[in-house]
């Protein structure tokens, strides 16, 4: 397989999961979809730094995982206290971001 | 410091010192400021007159205090200029001021603002004297504007009444525009001379073009109109009637309003390079004389009628200074000092016994209730009305004669017409106030005023009847002009004489006006022969005219004040608020209603902000490959 | 003393900052403790700053007392300091009134002592240091401070509309100050590029060449900056609104420091920086100048409110101020810095007035008052000297200045300043006028018959303004001793610099022919 087959995978992924942020409203479920997106970056990463023969893409999914894992921690924390706030995890009631 | 200098500069010290004393601790002082005042005023006179023997025996000199202002090239001294015409003007103001201040302390008895009145009597003549004495025109317009101050503080005395401050206000808006004029002309003077100092201002002048040497005379000359009281700036002066009467006699007759005179006196070289300015102020002259006596004819306020009939005799002396007669407007000057001092003071003494009544139609019969009052009226209504020998005779004679033998002869019919109504008027108000029955309330008790305030009364009246004889022998080979003429030597003789017709045929002429006007007067008042009330629906449209002064306030009012007024309340209603104000609020207005419309984007929704943040992505990366 | 007279300027402009810093750590409710020692730090400031005025040398336009360090090295700025004649007398004013305003403001301000003493010193520090900068990043940064301090000021302790008020004087002067911190920028880049230095030292500025066309875009956009603060119509809105509604002290501080440094900005900035334009441009300024004279004195006929009257008062003084600076002879320049000491003096001191007739009855509007000469003669006194200081009477300083503006600009500009004399008949009748209604009749208003006296605290407030009054009307040589040989400089570098001495003469040709 050729690298561009690993990118096309990874936009197909990536945009599977931008969709899904973008038109899901579960908060859970916009979580699971912003992974996807990390995923996918990581994925074309990790492809193009093996086809240029170089460290540092490697290094790179690396630190972004270690960083998705501390982020996923937080936001599950934030998820869970917006719960206890609103009794519901529904995006569309986080509407007070405004003037 | 010499001598010399040292008496000059205690002339103006003696009342700046009264004025600071009274002023802040006059409380302390009570009573004493009145007495106290008085003696320095004396001090002054006499030091005064120590001046004058010391010029009238030696010359003239200047003597310099301190530097007052050094701006680059723009150098003022405090200084003095001592002359015949500075020495005469300060024995007269000198003078008259003890005078007036000694009668004031009678007058003013019991006034709870005692101190403070000797205060500001004190300051007016301070600075009177330093009008005088100044020797550059800036320090002459400074105590210009200071004795209008004086003046609007005491016209304004009694200032609950708000006729009174009223009075004074106007007195000091109109003088300043006046001085507005002045202004201009100190400045002309100097960018064109490049100093202020008399002497090198009235030596240089006739290097200037004709035009503009006209221009600095009539600039000067607007600020003569407005302190003399002259048309068309002379409505202050009736008004100033509000003050206490001495201050009339003081400010508004004998010193104050004659410093025009003094001005066009003073600058007599200018005026007399300039035959156009002249013109002018014989023009002025003679239709404010006119105006004056004409507004006075049919006046019932004593005051009044005095203060026209100030108006109408500065009217005079500006015709004389018109006409470069120099000296005989002077002489007029003192003459008028003393017998207009003299009629304001009476008419106060009056005042005084009648607790302050000033209608005329409420007098009459006085003479017998009040002797030496009546007395010296009379004495002074005569030597306004120019019969001889009184003090008036001689120096409204010499104008008059000037003005024939100059060949104005317009201007002299006008002062002979003067002439008859000034004796018809001041004998219509004698007569009704001392003589026939009497219209005074029975309840008045009516006294003759007190010592104090008659021995000024009496001295006054002395003065005008022999003060005159310093006019004799007529014209240039008089005492007072041999004296005085030195110092108007190096005028210009624009105006040389065209007749040479002898002074007791043109004095028969106006002496015999002066006693027309007293017949008629008598005829009207005492004897009553004709049907006054008749007369007057008869002659209404001029009885009118007069009786309301020319509806001069009126037209003032309609063509200057209220319009501006209502162009000041435009430019705050409209122009500030609506245009300017408008257009600033209008700005933020217009600020916070677009932001109000965006902030709408900001709706909260999580999910609006991902949509907008993804198509901002996505439009970033299409600008990025389809460059 | 040689080391304090080295750094006298820093320890006059930090000394109230010091003192603010101390008055941090009192406790908030001890408001007597707090007023007498902010007045009395104020006191020692303002004898502090007399060193200036002795150890001052009167022969010389040279900055005196200069001191002078690195400060960001990186873009040529640095904290320099120095006193001419012209900023001497204004730093002696500054030091004076903020004197005055905390003297003045013991029963006016009854709230928050602490916080309002604390930023009238913090204040005083910015406009001492922005009068003694010669370095324009310095100076861009002591003026924009000056505004945080004022705005608390207006909006805290303000009557009525405050904070509308506050608002409108912080993003009216804000929005000047911006566009002449472009020009001011703009300028320092064209230096770089034409020496390759980065330089914010106001002297080395002074001799970059800046092309015509630039110069005139330049200058009005300094301009703006300047004249918003003067204030020039049609840029004077928020001064009536902002003099109204501040306290007290805060209308005497703006009155008499902050609207100098409009005219101050153009002297020592713009005009220098930019002589050429300027020339060009001055028939315009001179139009706006005559037109604040009258204007500003017309519309003050009609006020009816007591600091309104005095505010727009104001912008006709100011208008005098900026005829004088304009008409760039040495007189009327040297009357134009005079008139500067001398509007500062004589409006500060209506401003008091004003601010002791509301303290007692609660009221600003004219007709409220009347006949309150029975009640409160030394008031009435004090007042009247006051209003005829303004009023320009001879004798009192007003006169000495406003007379050598005319006479100076009287030669090259006639019809102006025949124009702006009329202003002197407008400026009696509004005074007198106002306080004719305020002062004397009979009292109208029942809530005036307990009218008070001045008391021993008010009569120490105004009585050093009251004196200088009366001080440089007799002697004003004093000041103009030591205005005149900077004033001299000043007309000098206008006149020596070629192209603009071209400009004048092609000028006067156009005016011959």
């Amino acid at each position: 397989m050729n690298v561009n087959d690993y990118l096309i995978v990874a936009t197909i992924i990536f945009c599977i999961g931008a969709l899904g942020v973008l038109i899901r409203k579960n908060l859970i479920t916009i979580f699971l979809s912003l992974e996807l997106m990390f995923n996918a970056a990581n994925l074309g990463f990790v492809a193009v730094s093996e086809y240029l023969n170089l460290i540092s893409g490697d290094i790179f999914v690396i630190f972004i995982m270690v960083v998705a894992a501390a982020e996923a921690a937080i936001l599950l924390g934030i998820a869970i206290a917006f719960y206890r706030e609103k009794g519901t995890i529904n995006i569309d009631d986080a509407n007070e971001l405004k003037f | 410091m010499n001598s010399k200098d040292l008496i000059v500069w205690l002339i103006p010290f003696f009342p700046l010192l009264g004025a600071i004393l009274w002023g802040v601790f006059g409380k302390y002082f009570k009573n004493y400021s009145g007495y106290l005042g008085s003696i320095f005023i004396i001090i002054s006179f006499i030091l005064s007159v120590i001046i004058f023997f010391i010029v009238a025996y030696g010359h003239g000199f200047t003597s310099i205090l301190y530097q007052w202002i050094d701006a680059s090239y723009f150098k003022v001294n405090v200084s003095t200029t001592i002359d015949r015409l500075s020495v005469v003007m300060l024995v007269m103001v000198t003078g008259i001021s003890a005078l007036v201040h000694i009668y004031s302390i009678g007058y003013m008895k019991d006034d709870k603002g005692f101190a403070r009145y000797f205060s500001y009597l004190n300051l007016f003549v301070f600075s009177m004297i330093m009008l005088i004495m100044a020797n550059n025109f800036l320090l002459l317009y400074v105590f210009w504007e200071a004795v209008g101050l004086c003046s609007y503080v005491l016209i304004g005395f009694w200032y609950e009444k708000k006729s009174a401050v009223d009075a004074g206000k106007k007195a000091f808006i109109v003088n300043r525009i006046g001085d507005f004029g002045f202004a201009l002309g100190v400045m002309l003077i100097f960018i064109t001379i490049g100093t202020l100092n008399y002497s090198t201002v009235f030596s240089d002048i006739h290097t200037l073009p004709p035009y503009l040497i006209t221009t600095i005379a009539l600039l000067l000359l607007a600020g003569a109109v407005g302190k003399s009281a002259q048309f068309p700036l002379y409505v202050w002066l009736p008004d100033a009637m509000e003050g206490p009467t001495p201050v009339s006699a003081l400010i508004h007759a004998a010193t104050m309003v004659t410093a025009g005179v003094y001005l066009i006196a003073r600058c007599h070289i200018i005026f007399s390079y300039s035959p156009d300015a002249s013109n002018v102020v014989l023009i002025i002259g003679g239709v404010t004389a006119f105006i004056g006596a004409f507004s006075a004819l049919t006046q019932f306020d004593i005051k009044r009628i005095i203060a026209y009939s100030t108006i109408s005799q500065i009217g005079y002396m500006f015709m004389a200074v018109g006409i470069g007669s120099y000296a005989a407007g002077m002489f007029h000057l003192l003459s008028h000092a003393i017998f207009k001092g003299l009629l304001f003071l009476t008419a106060g003494s009056v005042m005084h016994g009648m607790s302050g009544e000033l209608d005329l139609r409420k007098m009459g019969g006085l003479y017998s209730k009040m002797k030496i009052t009546a007395i010296t009226f009379i004495v002074g209504g005569l030597a306004l009305s120019g019969i001889p020998p009184f003090s008036g005779f001689f120096s409204k004679d010499a104008i008059l004669a000037d003005l024939f033998n100059k060949g104005d002869y317009l201007f002299w019919i006008i002062g002979v017409l003067v002439a008859f109504m000034t004796a018809f008027y001041i004998f219509r108000l004698i007569f009704n106030v001392f003589f026939g029955e009497s219209h005074v309330d029975k309840n008045l008790h009516v006294h003759e005023s007190p010592k104090i305030m008659t021995i000024p009364l009496i001295i006054l009246a002395c003065l005008a009847g022999i003060f005159g004889f310093i006019g004799l022998p007529p014209f240039n080979h008089s005492i007072f002009y041999k004296f005085i003429n030195k110092d108007f030597a190096n005028s210009f003789n624009f105006a040389p004489a065209v007749n040479n017709y002898p002074w007791y045929l043109l004095s028969a002429i106006s002496v015999i006006a002066g006693l027309g006007g007293i017949y008629i007067a008598y005829v009207f008042y005492i004897k009553k022969s004709f049907d006054l009330e008749k007369l007057k629906s008869k002659f209404k449209p001029i009885y009118d005219l007069s009786y309301n002064k020319l509806y001069v306030d009126e037209i003032y009012d309609f063509v200057i004040v209220n319009p501006m007024k209502n162009f000041a309340i435009f430019l705050w209603r409209i122009v500030d608020i609506l245009v300017i104000d408008g257009a600033v609020n209008g700005i933020a207005q217009y600020v916070s209603i677009t932001s109000s419309k965006v902030r709408k984007l900001q709706n909260g929704m999580l999910m609006s902000y991902i949509v907008t943040l993804t198509v901002g992505v996505i439009a970033l990366l299409a600008y990025y490959f389809v460059r | 003393m040689s080391i304090f007279l080295k750094y006298i300027l820093s320890i006059i402009i930090f000394f109230p900052l010091l003192s603010a810093l101390l008055l941090v750590f009192i406790n908030k409710k001890a408001e007597g403790l707090l007023r007498n020692l902010a007045t009395i730090l104020s006191l020692a400031e303002f004898v502090i700053s007399l060193f200036l005025f002795i150890y001052f040398k009167s022969n010389t336009y040279q900055f005196q007392f200069v001191e002078r360090f690195s400060w960001i090295r990186e873009f040529g700025a640095t904290y320099f300091l120095g006193i001419d004649g012209v900023s001497l007398f204004l730093i002696l004013l500054t030091t004076l009134m903020t004197f005055i305003a905390l003297l003045s403001s013991y029963k006016y301000i009854k709230e928050h002592v602490k916080e309002f003493v604390i930023l009238m010193l913090v204040l005083e520090t910015f406009m001492l240091g922005a009068f003694a900068s010669l370095d324009i990043l310095l100076f861009y940064l002591f003026w924009e401070f000056m505004l945080i301090p004022m705005y608390y000021i207006i909006g805290i302790w303000g009557t009525g509309r405050k904070v509308y008020s506050a608002v409108k004087f912080i993003l009216y002067t804000l929005a000047g100050s911006l566009i002449m911190l472009f020009g001011l920028i703009t300028i320092f880049i064209l230096h770089y590029n034409q020496t390759g230095n980065f330089t914010f030292n106001l002297l080395k500025l002074y001799h970059t060449n800046i092309p015509l066309t630039l110069q005139i875009i330049l200058f009005i956009a300094i301009f703006l900056g300047f004249a918003v603060k003067i204030p020039l119509f049609p840029f004077h809105t928020w001064l009536p609104d902002a003099h109204t509604e501040a306290p007290t002290a805060g209308s005497v501080i703006l009155a008499s420091v902050l609207l100098k440094f409009g005219i101050y900005g153009f002297f020592r900035f713009a005009i220098p920086l930019m002589p050429e334009a300027s020339i060009i441009l001055t028939p315009v300024i001179l139009v706006l100048a005559v037109i604040s004279i009258i204007y500003g004195a017309l519309v003050s006929i009609v006020q009816k409110d007591l600091k309104r009257l005095v505010a727009f008062s104001s912008v006709s003084h100011m208008g005098f101020i900026v005829l004088g600076l304009f008409a760039m002879t040495a007189v009327s320049v040297d009357g134009s810095v005079l008139q500067m000491i001398n509007h500062g003096i004589s409006t500060g001191a209506l401003f008091l007035f004003v601010g002791m007739l509301y303290e007692r009855s609660h009221t600003r509007l004219i007709a409220d008052f009347g006949g309150l000469t029975k009640k409160a003669p030394i008031l009435a006194a004090l007042f009247m000297i006051a209003v005829l200081s303004s009023v320009g009477l001879p004798g009192l300083n007003g006169f000495v200045g406003e007379f050598l503006i005319l006479v100076g600009s009287f030669k090259q500009y006639t019809v102006f300043t025949i124009f702006a004399t009329s202003g002197i008949i407008f400026t009696a009748v509004y005074l007198l006028w106002m306080f004719q209604r305020v002062m004397f009749q009979d009292i109208t208003n029942k809530n005036n018959e307990n009218f008070k006296d001045m008391t021993l605290r008010e009569i120490i407030t105004v009585l050093p303004l009251i004196l200088l009054m009366f001080f440089i009307g007799l002697y004003p040589d004093v000041l103009l001793s030591r205005i005149n040989p900077t004033v001299v400089h000043f007309v000098n570098i206008i006149e020596h610099n070629k192209y603009a001495y071209n400009l004048i003469k092609a000028k006067m040709g156009l005016f011959n022919a």
